[in-house]
This record gives C-alpha cells, sequence and structure tokens, in this order.
C-alpha cells in the first residue's frame, strides 16, 4: 500500500539520494579513481553552484526543446491516432510507414535534421518530437481501437454519429492506453533534444557536456548531467500528476475489502 | 404516443457452417413483456442484437417490422447483461449518458436523471464514481439509463444475470415496476426469471431452433415465487429445456 503520509513520502526519494551519492562517494575513497574520470559528490555540487549562470543559460535551451518537442509530439501524435481511428483508408497506408519510421536509428536522422535545419533550436525540438511521436501515436491508437464493445452497443443504440463515438465514446476509454504512452513520452523527450545537441549545436546542456568533456571539465559535466537528470524527473512527475489529473475516477476509486 | 408492437420474419443466422435458426418468426405484442428463453449457445442474444440492429459477427437476415410502420431505430433503448458503466462518468452522469454523447444535456435533463435515480433507489449516490457501488447498485443505475432514453420499446439481453439471487429477484421488482407499459423484450435463461416477468414467453430451442410459445402464470409482475402454479411450470419448463435439442 502507498503510504499517504506526504512527510515520508517525500523522505523516501531523499534518502534514495543520499544512499547513491554515498555509494559514489565511497567507490571514489576505496578504489582511488582519479578525479578526471569520476569526480567526488562534493566537486560536483561546487561546479553546480559556481557554474550556476553558465548552467542556468544553457539549460534553458535544452528546457525550451524538451517542452517544444513534447508538446509537438504529443499533439501530431494525438492526432494521428484519431485520425487511423477514424479513416480506415488511411490505416493500410499510414500504419506500415509508422511501424518503418521506427526503424530508422535516431542517431542517423540526427546529423540529415541538422544539414537541412542549420544548428538553432529547430532540429532539437524536431529530434525530441521524433522520439515522442510513435509512443503516443501508437499507444493512442490502440486505445481508441480497444473501446469494449458494449460501450459501442450502447453509442449504437444511442443513435451517435461516428464523431461523436469517436470523440466522447472512444476517446476517454483510450485515455489510461494513452496515459501510458505519455509517460514514455516523458522520459524519452530529453533523449531526443540532447541528441541533437551532442551532433551539432552551440548551446544547450548536451553541447555543454561536449565542451566540458572536451577541457576535461569533468565535474562541470557531471554537473550538467544532474541538471538533466533534474528536468527528467521533474518532466515525468510533472505529466504524471497532469495524467491523473484528467482521470480524476482513477484517483478516489474505492477498493472493495477483501 | 403509444408503443409499437414488433414483428420478425425471415430471421436467419448462421454460426460459420452452422445453422442456429432459419426463417423464425415471432410477434411482440405493443406494451406487453415477452421473454425469450432458451439455453447457452441458442441464438437468443444474437436474435436481439438483430433486432436492435447492432453489429454481429455471423450471416444473419431478418426482416423487422413495427406496428405502426415507423423505423424502431432512436425509439429503443438497450440493456445488456453487463452495466455498462463508464467509469470516467459520475453515477448521475451515467444515467443521462445518451445526452451526454449527443451533446445534447440541459439542466432538464440531468433533473430528469436525478429523479430516476431517485426511484432506483439511488439518489444518495448521485456524485459518486460508479467504481464505488455494489453489482445490484450498478445495474440499478443501467436501468436508469436505459428508462434515461424514454424509449417505448426496451431490449434487454439477461440483464439481471450477472448480479445475486437476491438482487436478481429485487430488481426484477423495480423493472418490473419502472418498465410497466413500454414493449419489451427480454431475453434470459432462467425460466423462474422469465415465468416471473414475462406476459408472454418464447423457447428458443432445436438445432435448427424454433421458437416455441410457452403458457405462463396468470397474475401480475412480478409474480410471486411461493406461486404454486409458478412452481409447477418452472419444473416443467426445465424438463422442457433439458430435452435433447435434435428436436
Amino acid at each position: 500500500m502507498a503510504d499517504a503520509n506526504p512527510l515520508s513520502r517525500l523522505v523516501r526519494p531523499l534518502l534514495a539520494i543520499v544512499v547513491l551519492v554515498s555509494i559514489w562517494q565511497l567507490t571514489i575513497s576505496l578504489t582511488g579513481v582519479p578525479r578526471y574520470i569520476l569526480p567526488t559528490p562534493l566537486a560536483v555540487a561546487r561546479a553546480l553552484f559556481e557554474q550556476r549562470a553558465l548552467l542556468e543559460q544553457h539549460a534553458m535551451i535544452t528546457a525550451i526543446e524538451i517542452v517544444a518537442g513534447l508538446v509537438g509530439g504529443v499533439v501530431l501524435g494525438l492526432a494521428t491516432a484519431l485520425a487511423l481511428a477514424r479513416f480506415r483508408p488511411l490505416r493500410r497506408t499510414l500504419l506500415p510507414l509508422l511501424l518503418v519510421s521506427q526503424a530508422i536509428p535516431l542517431f542517423a536522422l540526427a546529423p540529415i535534421l541538422m544539414l537541412w535545419l542549420g544548428y538553432g533550436l529547430l532540429p532539437k525540438i524536431l529530434m525530441a518530437m521524433v522520439i515522442i511521436y510513435f509512443p503516443v501515436a501508437s499507444t493512442g491508437y490502440d486505445g481508441l481501437r480497444q473501446t469494449p464493445q458494449g460501450w459501442l452497443d450502447l453509442a449504437d443504440t444511442f443513435g451517435l454519429t461516428r464523431r461523436q463515438r469517436l470523440l466522447k465514446v472512444q476517446l476517454p476509454a483510450a485515455l489510461p492506453s494513452l496515459a501510458s504512452g505519455l509517460r514514455m513520452a516523458a522520459s524519452a523527450a530529453p533523449i531526443g533534444a540532447v541528441i541533437g545537441e551532442w551532433v551539432g549545436a552551440s548551446r544547450g546542456l548536451g553541447y555543454l557536456m561536449l565542451n566540458a568533456n572536451a577541457r576535461l571539465q569533468i565535474d562541470v559535466m557531471f554537473a550538467a548531467l544532474v541538471v538533466l537528470v533534474m528536468f527528467a524527473v521533474i518532466l515525468y512527475f510533472g505529466v504524471d500528476a497532469a495524467v491523473r489529473a484528467a482521470m480524476p475516477w482513477h484517483r478516489d476509486r474505492v477498493t472493495p475489502p477483501a | 404516443m403509444p408503443p409499437p408492437g414488433l414483428e420478425i420474419h425471415r430471421a436467419s443466422l448462421t454460426f460459420g457452417e452452422r445453422p442456429l435458426f432459419r426463417d423464425l418468426q415471432a410477434r411482440f405484442e405493443a406494451g406487453s413483456w415477452t421473454c425469450l428463453l432458451g439455453r447457452s449457445g441458442s441464438g437468443k442474444s444474437s436474435l436481439l442484437r438483430m433486432i436492435a440492429g447492432l453489429a454481429l459477427p455471423d450471416n444473419h437476415q431478418l426482416d423487422l417490422a413495427t406496428s405502426d410502420g415507423r423505423p424502431l431505430r432512436r425509439r429503443l433503448a438497450w440493456m445488456a447483461q453487463q452495466d455498462l458503466l463508464v467509469p470516467w462518468q459520475r453515477v448521475i452522469g451515467n444515467v443521462m449518458l445518451g445526452a451526454k454523447w449527443r451533446g445534447t444535456s440541459t439542466n432538464a435533463d440531468r433533473q430528469r436523471a436525478m429523479h430516476l435515480l431517485e426511484r432506483v433507489g439511488l439518489a444518495a449516490k448521485a456524485d459518486e464514481w460508479p467504481a464505488a457501488l455494489s453489482g445490484g447498485q450498478r445495474q440499478r443505475v443501467a436501468l436508469a439509463r436505459t428508462l434515461f432514453e424514454d424509449a417505448s420499446v426496451v431490449l434487454m439481453d439477461e440483464p439481471f444475470s450477472a448480479v445475486d439471487a437476491i438482487t436478481r429477484l429485487e430488481l426484477h421488482e423495480v423493472a418490473s415496476t419502472l418498465l410497466a407499459g413500454r414493449t419489451v423484450l427480454m431475453v434470459t435463461h432462467d425460466p423462474l426469471e422469465a415465468l416471473r416477468l414475462a406476459d408472454h414467453l418464447l423457447v428458443l430451442q432445436g438445432e435448427p431452433a424454433n421458437l416455441v410459445s410457452i403458457p405462463v402464470p396468470a397474475g401480475t409482475r412480478p409474480r410471486a415465487l411461493a406461486d404454486d402454479d409458478l412452481q409447477r411450470r418452472q419444473a416443467a419448463l426445465v424438463a422442457q429445456l433439458r430435452e435433447p435439442t435434435d428436436g
């Protein structure tokens, strides 16, 4: 059972972080790994503080790329799912294409996007969109076509149009399935943006990491990584909270006594 | 507007290569309650789906006529074995689901839905999520949703078979009162339920199946369980349903 106490809900993840950092420090103390391979937690914390202006500047860029990519990918993915569910001829042409698009390695796509769109924000946003689009489109479409027959029967006897049936019956019925797609998308979004920055950029956390690596500023590299992890975590829990708010009946479900 | 009677002709259903029934015909009297009884796999639920105009995977054919000559579409309400409550609407929203889904719901609809909830004894649960209800309560909400459509023809496919025996008997009384005056066609596999509720009782039996009309006990719906006549007829009906089906 989940603990309802908000304090202990906060304490447990913090405890996990403390344990991880301790293992990190212990590894360095025991093995004597050199600084330029693995900096100490303290050195990374110092870099986080001392370089905060630099980190903030690059983090903003990456954040914009991730959020824009997430919004664009979700909107496009959802639109694709609805269109696939609504128009049968579209399924035959678009569905195989969608599956093939998944076979393209993202890393191979990145240089092409750079070539066409330059080194600005746009190719990174597109990378994030591409990586988000598929899980949203596929879980959305799966959810839309797995509406229980009984609800479709009701919709028929209620005299709904196909459009009403799609939006009022199939879409809410698909929400739980779509929610898992959105959670997947949220954790994948930073990957797309950072890959884009690695391939070619002059700003962003991915660029900062490569740059710091080249200059042997390993503590800055780790600091950038910490910021990126924080982004991913915030994004995941943010999307999770939004998804829960969209499905209030899941939250205060009363479970019958065993 | 008085409820229409229904007539079916040339009803045929083939399951793979096997004909379940062929060229059936039947009349369902206006404003009366007809029970369609049969064992599992007899095709009784499929026949009901055909009348409702719902999708069926198998080969089927049916000529349907109403006594007033107007189409049945938009005048029928459907109730299934599952309550079919949607988890994303509260209880009151599930009662007025038809209006919600058609995008026509008004304040008057809400009041009517509330009134129907009172009549099935669940007014206090109006703002709960369906997940908080028991199986019997959910089926009562489904009944209120069926009534909300205010249809003159009500088609029910084993509506009370998923609840416990006592709840089923209670639901018989509620449904009996609330559905009075409509043309009701109910599929069931429970001889007792059929004998309690039916004005007319048809048994779908044989291979391929025929519709056999069975006399029902006297008295008003729902007939008492202790009724001697009802008990006798139940024994006879069970014996008939157990006959080998190659007749």
